[in-house]
C-alpha cells in the first residue's frame, strides 16, 4: 500500500523536485481513500483538516444556495489538488465536496502538515508555493467562468 | 511640322496656348473632361467644359489644418499642388447600388446593376495620385477578386499628368518616391514651364492614345535645353517638400510600437472626424446597406464610401473592437504606414499630404510617424 | 521581436459568384437552444456551392434585412446543401431565426482559409471550443471521421454555458460511441441532473489525453477563451505552428474590399478566419487590435 502511495505521489507534477525527506514526510500524511457517487467528502462549516489529490473520479465544489438548493460552482478531477482550506484560519470548509461518480483519491492530513510547516520552513515554503499555484489556476479559470463568455450579448 | 506618328515615350513640347487644343482632342475621343477647377474657395476636381475652367493662376497655401487660394503673379495653368478631392470618387464612387432584388413570393431574384463604362480624362494628375491609383487598381482589380465598378470605369480612363513645378507646404512625395515627377501611369505628363516670356509644356507620351491625341498638336521635339529645364524645376521642386517622412524600417517601428503610450498624446487631439480618411486618394475602407421600399417587395444593395475612423466600424457582438479614439487613429496609421506592405507590398501613403492640410486638429502624419521614432531608446531599430 | 505576417496564398475557391447572392430555400429549421438554430439549405435553382473546405464561411442574405458572414456547419460531403448554425444576436440573424421551411435566403462564398485536416494526417488532433465555437468545427470533424483512421488521437473539448446549451448532443454521442473520439463537455453552470464537468473548457487541457509534440490544436469560441486555450495548449507543449484559432471581425463584403474586417495587416475574410497562431501571435491579445 505504502509503496503504491509512494511511487503515484513521487510521480506527481504537484510533488515534484521536493528533496527526499519533504517527500518522505508527506508519504507518511498520505492516505488511499475511495469514495462512492453522491458522497459528501466534506461540508461547508467541518473543520478543513485534509487536502485530497484526485485519482480518479469528479467531484463537485457546490454551495447551499436558499430557494435554488446546492449548486454546482466548480468540478474538479483526475489529477486535480483540491482543498486549501486546511492553509488557513480557522481551518474550516467553504464548500460542499460531493462525489459525482466513484472516487479514487489521496487523502493528506493537513493537521499534520500544516504542524511540521511551522517547524520546518522549507518544506512550507515549497507546500505554499505550489497550493499558490493551484490557487492561480482555479483563480483564473473561475474568473473566465464569470465573464459568461458564452452569454448574451445584447 | 506635325510628325504623322509620335513613339511612346517621346518628350514633345507644346506652347502653353495650345493646350486647350489638347483638352478638346481628347474629347473629341468620346471622353468627358474631369479636373481642377476653383469652386467656393477650393480646387476641386470636376467636370471642365474648356481649358478656361482650369485654376489659371491660381495657388494654393497648405499647412496643418489650413487651406487657402492665392493668386499668383503668373498665369500658371497647375500652379497648385492638391485639393480636397481625389480621383477615386470617379473609380471608386462614394455611392454605388451594387444590385436590385425583387420579392417573387418565398423567392426573390437579384438583378445586378451593370457597371457604368463612362470614358472619363483625369486632366492634371498630379505623379502622387498616379501612384494613389496604381495602388487602388492593386486592390480592386489586382487580387482574387476583381471589383467590376472599379474596372469597367478604370478601363476607360485617359490620364493627362501633371508634374509638380513647385512643392505644397504639406507635400512629401520626394520621401514616399512618388514625384514630384511621374515615371509611368499616365497617358499623356506635361511639365509646365513658365520662365520670363516663356510659357510652354514639356509633354512626354506614355501611350498610343496619348501618341495619337498629340499627333495634330503643334508641337516640335522636345530639346536638350528642355529636358534640362524640366530636370532643374523638378530638382528644386524635390528639394523644396514641405514635409519629409522617414521610411527607415518604418513598418517594423510602427509594429514594434503598437503599444506605445504615444498614441495617447494623438488621442488626445484626434477628434475622430474621419477628414483624413475622406480626402484619402488611398483610403478605400466601403460599407454596404440593405434597403428596402415600404412594401417590402423591392430590395437594393448600395455600397458607400466608409472609414475606419466610425465608431461602429469595428463592431461585432454588441461592441466595437476600437472602441477609443487612440486606437482608430493606431489603426489609420498603421495600415498606411506597415500593414499596406503586408498587404500589397507597398506603402498606402503617397505623400500627397492632404490629411496634413484638412485636419481639424492639424495632426501631421509626418511628425506623428517622426515622434514615435524618437520615442524609443536610440539603442531599438534604425533612426 | 520580428513582426513579419507571412500571410498564407489561399488557394482560388471554388465559388459562386461572390458579389452576387444566389438563392438557397430553407429545408429544415432546427432549434437547438433558445437562442441558437440551425438552417438546412439547398440551392433554390440548381446552382449551390460545389465544395468548401471546414472552417470557410458564407455571406447569408436575408431579403430587405441584410447580410451576416456565417461559418458552414455541415458536412462538406453534403454540398451543394448546406448547414448553418446561427445564434441571434443582431437584427439580421434575428430575421433569420424567424425563417420557415419553404423560404429562401441569398448565400454567396464559400470564403475564407480552412481547418488544416487534411494537411495534418498522422497527428493527434486536440479540439477546443466553447458555446457556438462548435458550429465551424462541425466540418472539420465530419472530416477527421471520414478519414479516421489517417489520425491517431482525436480529443473534443468542449465548453457550454448550461448543459440546456450544448449544441449537437446526439451527433456527438454517435461520434463518440462509434468512432474512436474522446469528448469531453463542461458547463460554465450546472444544475438540474447535470453530472458531468462544471467549469470553463480551459481546464481540460491540462489533462486531457494527446500527446503535444504531435498534436495539432483546433481552437474556436469567444477570443477570451481562445487566449486562455492557447496558453493552456502551449503550456502543454504544443507548438505555435500547430495551434490554429479562427478569428472573427466586422465583416461586409468577404472579398477584401471593404477593409472592415483588418485584424493588424490581415483581412480575415482571405487570409483568415482559420490561422495559425504563430502567425497572429505578435497581436493576438493586444487591445483594440
Amino acid at each position: 500500500m505504502i509503496h503504491s502511495l509512494d511511487s503515484v505521489i513521487r510521480q506527481h507534477a504537484f510533488f515534484n523536485e521536493l528533496d527526499e525527506h519533504h517527500i518522505q514526510f508527506i508519504v507518511g500524511c498520505a492516505k488511499n481513500v475511495r469514495f462512492d457517487t453522491n458522497h459528501y467528502i466534506f461540508r461547508e462549516g467541518d473543520d478543513a483538516d485534509q487536502f485530497f489529490f484526485i485519482l480518479e473520479g469528479l467531484v463537485s465544489v457546490e454551495l447551499m444556495v436558499p430557494t435554488k438548493g446546492s449548486v454546482t460552482v466548480q468540478t474538479v478531477g483526475e489529477g486535480d489538488v483540491f482543498g486549501w482550506s486546511w492553509l488557513a484560519p480557522p481551518y474550516r470548509w467553504h464548500f460542499d465536496a460531493r462525489t459525482m461518480r466513484k472516487t479514487h483519491a489521496l487523502a493528506f492530513d493537513g493537521k499534520c502538515l500544516r504542524a511540521k510547516c511551522e517547524e520546518d520552513h522549507d518544506l512550507g515554503y515549497e507546500i505554499l508555493k505550489r497550493f499558490a499555484n493551484v490557487a492561480v489556476e482555479r483563480l483564473d479559470a473561475t474568473r473566465l467562468q464569470l465573464l459568461d463568455l458564452y452569454g448574451a450579448h445584447v | 511640322m506635325a510628325a504623322e506618328s509620335i513613339e511612346i515615350g517621346k518628350d514633345l513640347t507644346i506652347e502653353a496656348k495650345h493646350l486647350g487644343q489638347v483638352l478638346t482632342a481628347i474629347a473629341k475621343q468620346g471622353y468627358e473632361l474631369v479636373g481642377p477647377t476653383v469652386r467656393e474657395g477650393a480646387i476641386v476636381y470636376d467636370r471642365l467644359n474648356s481649358v478656361d475652367d482650369l485654376p489659371r493662376g491660381w495657388t494654393d497655401e497648405q499647412s496643418p489644418g489650413k487651406y487657402r487660394l492665392n493668386r499668383r503673379k503668373d498665369q500658371a495653368f497647375f500652379g497648385y499642388n492638391s485639393g480636397p478631392h481625389t480621383w477615386k470618387r470617379f473609380l471608386h464612387s462614394p455611392l454605388q447600388c451594387l444590385w436590385k432584388c425583387k420579392k417573387n413570393g418565398n423567392a426573390f431574384q437579384i438583378i445586378e446593376e451593370t457597371p457604368e463604362a463612362r470614358k472619363c480624362a483625369f486632366i492634371g494628375a498630379r505623379p502622387c495620385e498616379l501612384h494613389a491609383i496604381a495602388k487602388l487598381d492593386k486592390i480592386f482589380t489586382g487580387g482574387t477578386y476583381v471589383d467590376p465598378h472599379y474596372k469597367a470605369r478604370r478601363e476607360n480612363v485617359f490620364v493627362v499628368c501633371a508634374n509638380c513645378t513647385q512643392a505644397g507646404g504639406t507635400c512629401f512625395c520626394a520621401s514616399m518616391k512618388t514625384g514630384p515627377k511621374a515615371a509611368s501611369g499616365y497617358d499623356l505628363a506635361l511639365t509646365e514651364v513658365l520662365e520670363g516670356e516663356d510659357h510652354y509644356f514639356v509633354v512626354s507620351v506614355g501611350s498610343e492614345r496619348g501618341a495619337e491625341v498629340m499627333v495634330a498638336i503643334p508641337h516640335r521635339d522636345a530639346s536638350e535645353k528642355d529636358h534640362e529645364t524640366v530636370d532643374r524645376i523638378i530638382a528644386e521642386t524635390a528639394s523644396h517638400m514641405g514635409r519629409r517622412l522617414d521610411t527607415t524600417g518604418l513598418k517594423e517601428l510602427l509594429y514594434r510600437n503598437a503599444d506605445s503610450a504615444y498614441w495617447d498624446n494623438v488621442a488626445k487631439r484626434c477628434m475622430t472626424c474621419a477628414n483624413c480618411t475622406m480626402v484619402c486618394p488611398t483610403c478605400f475602407c466601403t460599407t454596404v446597406e440593405d434597403v428596402t421600399d415600404l412594401a417590402g417587395d423591392q430590395a437594393e444593395r448600395w455600397r458607400r464610401w466608409d472609414s475606419c475612423f466610425a465608431m461602429d466600424f469595428s463592431y461585432i457582438h454588441g461592441g466595437s473592437v476600437r472602441m477609443t479614439a487612440k486606437s482608430r487613429y493606431r489603426q489609420w496609421m498603421t495600415h498606411k504606414l506597415a500593414a499596406w506592405v503586408d498587404q500589397f507590398g507597398e506603402f498606402g501613403c503617397v505623400g500627397c499630404g492632404r490629411c496634413i492640410t484638412w485636419c481639424p486638429a492639424g495632426i501631421d502624419i509626418t511628425e506623428e510617424a517622426s515622434a514615435i521614432r524618437n520615442s524609443e531608446p536610440v539603442a531599438v531599430g534604425a533612426r | 521581436m520580428a513582426h513579419t505576417f507571412e500571410l498564407p496564398i489561399i488557394e482560388a475557391p471554388v465559388m459562386l459568384d461572390p458579389m452576387m447572392p444566389v438563392p438557397y430555400r430553407i429545408e429544415r429549421v432546427k432549434r437547438e437552444t433558445n437562442d441558437t438554430f440551425t438552417l438546412g439549405l439547398m440551392p433554390a435553382n440548381g446552382v449551390g456551392v460545389t465544395s468548401f473546405g471546414p472552417g470557410q464561411f458564407n455571406m447569408l442574405y436575408i431579403f430587405g434585412v441584410g447580410e451576416v458572414p456565417i461559418s458552414i456547419s455541415s458536412d462538406p460531403r453534403s454540398c451543394p446543401a448546406l448547414e448553418h448554425t446561427t445564434r441571434v444576436v443582431g437584427p439580421v440573424t434575428k430575421a433569420m431565426g424567424g425563417l420557415k421551411r419553404g423560404d429562401v435566403i441569398g448565400i454567396r462564398g464559400p470564403f475564407g482559409s480552412r481547418w488544416p485536416v487534411t494537411e495534418e494526417m498522422g497527428r493527434d488532433f486536440v479540439i477546443v471550443t466553447g458555446g457556438i465555437g462548435l458550429a465551424p468545427l462541425r466540418p472539420a470533424l465530419y472530416q477527421l471521421m471520414a478519414q479516421r483512421e489517417k489520425y491517431r488521437k482525436i480529443v473534443l473539448l468542449y465548453g457550454a454555458r448550461t448543459p440546456q446549451d450544448i449544441l449537437y448532443r446526439r451527433e456527438l454521442e454517435h461520434w463518440r460511441g462509434k468512432f474512436d473520439l474522446e469528448i469531453q463537455v463542461t458547463v460554465d453552470r450546472g444544475g438540474g441532473n447535470w453530472r458531468g464537468n462544471v467549469g470553463v473548457v480551459t481546464t481540460l487541457i491540462s489533462r486531457a489525453p494527446f500527446d503535444p509534440s504531435e498534436t495539432v490544436a483546433l481552437v474556436c469560441g469567444p477570443e477570451v477563451m481562445m487566449r486562455f486555450a492557447v496558453m493552456e495548449l502551449q503550456k502543454r507543449g504544443v507548438r505555435s505552428p500547430k495551434i490554429f484559432v479562427s478569428m472573427e471581425r466586422n465583416m461586409k463584403c468577404a472579398v477584401g474590399f471593404c477593409g472592415h474586417c483588418q485584424y493588424g495587416p490581415a483581412f480575415i475574410c482571405k487570409d483568415g478566419p482559420v490561422f495559425s497562431f504563430d502567425r497572429i501571435e505578435p497581436i493576438f491579445g493586444k487591445a483594440e487590435i
